[in-house]
């Protein structure tokens, strides 16, 4: 099967403010068009760490250093005077939990847009639905578009908060643990969801739940304290892991 | 006695203690209001709105002077103190967060909202009516706006620390710059805070007498002019109680009362948006 590479890590070091101990070390990974990649490991492992990196999450934060390369569109948005706002416009994430803006259905989804310079009504009505489309709540939303998005259940906010990722048309979509604050039905919803946009989008998902991982995924890392263990194709990484680490790990002997 | 006895007793009188307390404080509470009401709600005329003083003596005559510098006063105070404040707050918990200067500056408000008013008023006095050799209205709001600022500035940034990081995170991570962030976001989910703190704060200084005693002073006449000395309610109440007149001591009452409902209905304001935010 020939790839098409959507981002690429070269031997990423990331440390935290005052902390000498890298929180990865030497990660080399590469993401895939139009698949999803998952990132497992047990809890502290750095999955979540390494997905904040694509979309300079840690610059937030002072004195957060990176080490190494991450090439997107043949650029490393590692290097000083990548435009942050720029990048963040192009690689979409969504949290752990639902972070709806206090604000009525539509103006959430119609945020995004609106920092990107789009202005024209009826441009982002259109982009609006056809986002909430996309994420399978238009049909349970479309009559009141103007109400909170506080009023929602806690599914239908993630969904949203999908839709709001994916208004502004970005190639990448980072998901951090999406599922882990939502029940089960809300969860199949996701997950169908995310197998479905990666028709147009490159998907990395970090999760804890393995089977999520199996399901969903095309390709696996494992990681444990800040290194890649091991990456590969789902189905070798569940099936046949070259690693006596990652057999323990999917094998539940520890994590 | 048995233990049991004897804790039943202890229990009942640390009740009784606790509830002759509250009782006491209540009184007196309720009998200064009650007094207010009662004796105000008397001298309510509509000409103590729509006429000026007269000289004692003379019949009818009104407070229009100092309703007006009240609410002049009041207005420019809070069109100072309040963006100060709300900015500052903003500082201190958005871009200064976790450095020692934010936290320095948090405890220096926190002096600053317990130094007596009078303190405020004397030090305005040095700064702005010695110089220019006489009262006038701007020193009055400048002076309230200088005790609003730190009340203001804490409820700012006590409520923006309340909204996630998460959901500034969500923001950035859809490429919106942090001011953006802060105006659009953050600022929003804490309206109805902020909106509290400053209405606890207008209601803070709309019963202040000692700095405007300093700095705005009085004035008989009605005036618009800021440049000079001016009429308030408080000040107004101040010295028509202690005057001789019996017609003044009517409209003292009579200011006293509307000042009391102001400030009682801006508080209890405070408490419904408060209520209904966290519904």
């Amino acid at each position: 099967m020939s790839e098409t590479i959507g981002i690429l890590v070269n031997d990423l070091n990331f440390y935290y403010a005052g902390n000498l101990h890298a929180a990865l070390k030497k990660i080399n990974l590469t993401a895939y068009k139009s698949r999803v990649t998952a990132l497992i490991g047990p809890s502290g492992c750095g999955k979540t760490t390494l997905l904040r990196c694509f979309n300079r999450m840690h610059d937030l934060y002072p004195n957060n250093r990176y080490e190494g390369e991450i090439l997107f569109q043949n650029k490393n948005i590692l290097k000083n005077g990548t435009d942050l706002i720029n990048l963040r416009a192009r690689i979409g994430m969504v949290f752990q939990k639902p972070t709806p803006f206090p604000m009525s259905i539509f103006d959430n989804i119609a945020y995004g847009l609106k920092l990107k310079g789009v202005t024209k009504r009826l441009d982002i009505a259109e982009r609006v639905e056809r986002a909430l489309n996309h994420s399978a709540l238009w049909g349970e939303v479309k009559d009141k578009l103007s109400t909170s998005a506080y009023d929602l259940s806690g599914g239908q906010q993630q969904r949203l908060c999908i839709a709001r990722a994916l208004a502004t048309d970005p190639e990448i979509l980072l998901f951090d643990e999406p599922t882990s604050a939502l029940d089960p039905t809300a969860t199949a919803h996701i997950e169908e969801l995310v197998m479905k946009l990666k028709q147009e989008v490159t998907v990395l998902i970090v999760t804890h739940n393995m089977q999520q991982a199996a399901r969903i995924s095309d390709f696996t890392g494992f990681m444990m304290l800040g290194e890649l263990i091991e990456f590969g194709t789902t189905d070798a990484i569940f099936t046949k892991p070259s690693q006596k680490l990652t057999n323990d790990y999917i094998t539940g002997r520890f994590g | 006695m048995t233990r049991e006895q004897r804790r039943k007793t202890e229990g009942f009188i640390a009740l009784l203690l606790c509830t002759m307390a509250a009782f006491f404080g209540l009184f007196w509470l309720v009998y200064i209001l009650g007094d207010v009401l009662y004796h105000g709600i008397e001298a309510l005329t509509p000409s103590l709105f729509m006429s000026d003083p007269v000289p004692p003596g003379v019949e009818g005559g009104g407070l229009r002077n100092a309703f007006v510098g009240q609410i002049l006063i009041t207005v420019f105070a809070i069109l100072i103190g309040v963006p100060v404040g709300v900015l500052g707050g903003t500082f201190l918990a958005e871009y200064a967060r976790g450095r020692k200067i934010a936290r320095l500056i948090s405890v220096l408000s926190d002096i600053m909202v317990s130094v007596p008013s009078i303190v405020i008023g004397t030090f305005i006095y040095a700064i702005m009516v010695k110089p220019v050799g006489h009262f006038n209205g701007w020193a009055g709001a400048v002076a309230l706006a200088v005790i609003m600022i730190p009340v203001v500035l804490r409820t700012t940034e006590d409520m923006l620390s309340l909204v996630p990081w998460t959901l500034r995170e969500a923001a950035f991570a859809l490429g919106a710059p942090y001011y953006k962030v802060i105006v659009q976001i953050v600022y929003r989910a804490a309206a109805t805070g902020i909106l509290t703190g400053i209405l606890l704060s207008i209601a803070r200084v709309a019963g202040e007498t000692a700095p405007l005693l300093f700095t705005s002073f009085n004035n008989s006449f009605f005036s618009l002019n800021m440049q000079q000395s001016m009429a308030s309610l408080t000040v107004t109440i101040f010295q028509y109680a202690m005057g001789p007149y019996h017609t003044w001591h009517v409209q003292a009452w009579a200011a006293a009362f509307t000042i009391t409902l102001f400030i009682l209905i801006l508080t209890i304001l405070g408490r419904l948006i408060i209520k209904w935010r966290y519904r």
